[in-house]
């Protein structure tokens, strides 16, 4: 993967099929097929179906999909972005040494193999939203940038949602108090969806 | 079934609104397999959400003699909402929101997004997005999801596009109306074959409502599980009444006209309607005093088939002429056929009711009676003075009492990427 990807204008795609309908989640956002060089096939052969974020106030929340990949040679996601949190983390939950099932980050970043898919959900891998700059409330929308081995990237849009799963135990890598994303985006959250405190 | 299969299970014929035969969920075709190459899914278009859940593993091989009917689908999107036209299926459940204080109109445009996209996904059998328990979702059962709009919510959008009759109804004498069952600011119609379907339909709706609103009542109702009897069969009412026999059909120029307005009666808005719901206490115990005359006079019509006591068939016409022996009116003056019946056409209403049976009160046996459901393109011009007449004299108001009472504008439908409501944002 190291042919330099080209991308395609797919944000402009996006916002613009965005704005035509005006409304619903965007539950799938296929990338063109226009480009001419083989990367940009590569790129755009990745979509995006089901994609949304859990709704949260402040701090940590995460983001889910299935990032799907119909070309013959695996894509790897090798970073995210989006203007709703400072940094995005690739992350796996994974058992800890204690046993219990903690976040980590994902070493080597997503592989969605060719003709295959990699589900983005609550309790496994996940987009991992750190530093939140507003509060990601229910039925707004995130944009998220996917950076792509090779150089190209790849932009979807979620839907935020209520949720009160989702609260895996995270530790910070300088020791700081564990947590866990999703704080509640209002006082309209169910009770239970408050994040447990995994500091033990 | 192959994973790419994405047919809902037990998947049937069953016609949508419009009377087209209805599609396919369209993930089949854009995960399908194969055949789904790239171009499919660029043609395919933004909608695409849903289950990723493959057919439960413990889903029995179909014997053919089970006649699996779990699969209809009804189509979400459309010019007109569904669940209105729709035959009414079995299960129905009515859920009023009150908006939570302060929220602005972007907020119930956020709610309504967040719902149309969830309510289109269940009723193609596909999980809803962030769906915890979408297995449930397979079974769509003719799901419909009708969103119905009260003074609240309209007021927090555009008050100015409230309809004139959108207000609780005039005071009736006959009314004992409780809070809990009356009026609120958003209501979700949802009705399917299958009250497993309906329950997780109504909770996953819930949970994405949870910032925006809280729930005022929750009405849940039902008809003859679907298969029991023919369908198109007139319901009947836990009095055992035939109950709508004078419904429009559904595909009459009579229905088009008194649900979507028509003449000089004319809608809120093209393709929308209106909703009144009234929860009527039917009061079984002193009905079962009533000898079987008496039952068939207080209505005017038959027990055994709903013909008028002037027929023979439910849908004769009934004689208001026709004279006893004793010379009295074979069909009473003071019935509820006789005094429902309109001089004026354009009083002419339709109907999509569903029993309820609740938990008795102390010392009681029961709590039941009728969630009275009309449709009507205007409700001052074509319910009201329906019910004034039945409010002045109705001899079934001798067990009858209107405990709950509602009315909703119903928006039109929406396109796929749209949202029920949109239009008041334009």
């Amino acid at each position: 993967m190291s042919k330099k990807l080209v991308y395609p204008a797919l944000s402009l795609l996006a916002a613009a099929s965005l704005a035509l309908t005006g409304c619903a989640p965007p539950a799938s956002t296929p990338a063109p097929a226009a480009a001419a060089t083989a990367p940009a096939k590569a790129a755009a052969a990745l979509a995006v179906s089901q994609p949304w974020v859990k709704a949260a106030a402040s701090g940590m929340t995460g983001g889910f999909g299935v990032l799907k990949n119909t070309s013959d040679a695996d894509i790897t996601v090798t970073g995210a972005s989006t203007a709703a949190a400072r940094t995005v983390e690739l992350h796996e939950t994974a058992m800890g040494a204690d046993g219990a099932m903690r976040m980590q980050a994902k070493q080597g970043g997503f592989v969605i193999p060719a003709r295959g898919e990699l589900k983005l959900e609550p309790g496994a891998n996940h987009l991992m939203l750190m530093g939140l700059t507003a509060p990601v409330t229910a039925g707004a929308d995130v944009t998220f940038t996917l950076e792509l081995a090779g150089g190209g990237s790849f932009d979807f849009t979620a839907v935020a949602k209520d949720f009160s799963g989702a609260n895996e135990s995270y530790v910070e890598e300088e020791g700081g108090a564990g947590m866990s994303h999703g704080q509640p985006s209002s006082t309209g959250s169910a009770p239970g969806s408050a994040p447990s405190s995994t500091s033990k | 079934m192959s994973a790419g299969d994405q047919r809902p299970a037990g998947a049937t014929a069953d016609s949508d609104e419009t009377g087209a035969p209805r599609k396919l969920p369209r993930r089949g075709l854009l995960f399908g397999g194969a055949a789904a190459g790239l171009g499919a899914l660029a043609a395919a278009g933004a909608h695409l959400s849903g289950a990723g859940i493959q057919q439960a593993a413990n889903t029995a091989a179909a014997d053919p003699a089970d006649n699996v009917h779990g699969g209809g689908v009804v189509a979400f999107y459309g010019d007109r909402q569904a669940g209105i036209t729709t035959a009414a299926q079995a299960h129905g459940v009515f859920v009023a929101l009150d908006l939570r204080p302060g929220t602005t109109r972007s907020g119930v445009r956020a709610l309504l997004r967040l719902l149309s996209d969830d309510a289109a996904n269940l009723c193609a059998g596909q999980q809803a997005l962030a769906d915890t328990e979408g297995e449930l979702a397979r079974v769509p059962a003719r799901l419909t999801v009708t969103f119905g709009f009260g003074p609240g919510l309209v007021a927090a959008v555009d008050p100015a596009r409230a309809p004139g009759w959108l207000q609780p109804l005039p005071a009736f004498s006959v009314d004992r109306l409780r809070p809990e069952f009356s009026h609120g600011d958003l209501l979700l119609q949802i009705c399917a074959d299958d009250p497993l379907t309906v329950a997780h339909a109504q909770r996953m709706l819930l949970k994405d409502s949870r910032s925006f609103a809280t729930v005022r009542w929750v009405q849940t109702g039902f008809r003859r599980a679907y298969g029991s009897e023919k369908s198109g069969t007139t319901m009947r009412n836990l009095f055992g009444q035939v109950d709508g026999t004078s419904n429009p059909a559904p595909d009459s120029t009579d229905h088009e006209h008194v649900v979507w307005g028509g003449g000089d009666i004319r809608p809120w808005v093209d393709n929308g309607t209106s909703v009144v719901i009234r929860r009527i206490a039917m009061n079984l115990d002193k009905w079962d005093e009533v000898d079987r005359v008496g039952r068939e006079e207080s209505m005017g019509r038959r027990l055994s088939n709903g013909a008028p006591l002037t027929g023979t068939r439910e849908h004769d016409e009934p004689d208001f002429k026709v004279v006893s022996k004793l010379g009295f009116p074979v069909i009473s003056d003071v019935s509820h056929l006789r005094r429902a019946r309109p001089e004026d056409s354009s009083q002419r209403i339709f109907r999509r009711a569903y029993n309820y049976d609740a938990a008795p009160g102390a010392g009681g046996v029961s709590d039941s009676g009728l969630i009275f459901v009309s449709f009507q393109a205007d409700v001052d011009r074509q319910f009201t003075p329906i019910q004034r007449r039945l409010d002045e004299m109705d001899m079934l108001n001798q067990w009858t009492t209107p405990v709950g009472s509602a009315v909703f504008a119903i928006p039109p439908g929406c396109r796929e990427g749209g949202f029920v409501g949109e239009g008041m944002f334009a």
